[in-house]
């Protein structure tokens, strides 16, 4: 077994957070990030970033009443 | 997921909807068409033509229901129903959403090389310098700020990225789901969620860095 380098473990963030990795490859991510406060704050960052797009406030994205009126009436009568 | 929790199973959704049940019909409508909107304007040009691709699909649901087998979830479904009138209007506005992995996008590298030691450095392939922290999100007064650029740096993203982030990380949808919604392979939805957010990690630190500069500047002011 051969310790990740930080240019391999930043191309494995994703996988590593969405525990798609195999077990061996997940062990050394963890091994490495233990070790390495550089990969550490770019998992930090990465996670960061996720949240913050998470976090978005509601944009001005709801049904006008008049859109809203017109489905209702076609899911009363739905187009043949 | 958003709203998900408040609407009854989807068993009991499928069969009101099926019987024409318009509470049912109107509890989906205003729980789903928000997030329907921005997937769709994540994929086509304008708000207004991402909300007539909203009602286009919510039209094509109303006709499809009796299709629906159950084989995915309920919203799955309608949201793969956006995804397809949404492409099909891109395409007629001009806009191609190129849905093949474009060149270099499986495998250069998501972070600068430059940023990490080459052959003859003492630690090859190790960071330089350390990526310099954040300020935590207690410390950022601008927090509005930090969205905006956020907001800048998905719109700069290539399509198919842009619809894999905003899918996974906006709408909160699991990668199954998404791989689902966009027909793609489980592989490719993690290359490019992989890739989307690398390049809006990058815009925040870019950001970071830029506003660190300015304060140190200001403090250095007698």
């Amino acid at each position: 077994m051969t310790d990740l380098n930080c240019d391999q473990l930043v191309e494995l963030v994703t996988d590593y957070l969405d525990g798609a990795l195999d077990e061996e490859t997940e062990r050394r991510v963890a091994d490495h990030l233990v070790g390495c406060d550089g990969c550490t704050t770019y998992v930090q960052q990465i996670r960061r970033t996720i949240t913050t797009l998470g976090s978005a406030p509601p944009a001005d994205v709801e049904l006008s009443d008049e859109a809203r009126d017109a489905l209702l009436a076609a899911f009363r009568e739905p187009p043949r | 997921m958003r709203d998900q929790a408040e609407l009854p199973t989807d068993a009991e959704l499928v069969d009101r909807l099926r019987n024409r049940d318009e509470d049912a019909f109107a509890l989906v409508l205003d729980a789903w068409s928000g997030g329907m909107a921005r997937v769709a304007r994540s994929i086509v040009s304008t708000h207004a033509s991402a909300d007539e691709v909203v009602q286009d699909a919510w039209l094509a649901v109303v006709q499809g229901i009796g299709r629906f087998e159950g084989r995915s979830s309920l919203k799955t479904w309608v949201y793969r129903i956006l995804v397809n009138t949404a492409k099909r209007r891109a395409m007629r506005e001009g806009r191609q959403v190129s849905w093949s992995p474009v060149a270099g996008e499986d495998d250069s590298p998501t972070v600068d090389p430059a940023r990490f030691g080459g052959p003859d450095d003492r630690f090859p392939g190790h960071w330089l310098a350390f990526p310099a922290p954040w300020p935590s999100p207690e410390q950022d007064m601008l927090a509005g700020e930090v969205q905006a650029h956020v907001e800048v740096a998905l719109a700069e993203l290539p399509d198919r990225q842009r619809v894999v982030i905003t899918l996974r990380d906006v709408e909160g949808y699991s990668a199954d789901e998404v791989s689902s919604i966009l027909q793609i392979s489980a592989a490719n939805q993690r290359v490019l969620l992989h890739r989307a957010r690398a390049l809006v990690r990058g815009k925040l630190e870019e950001y970071f860095v830029a506003s660190a500069a300015t304060d140190v500047g200001t403090e250095a002011r007698p």
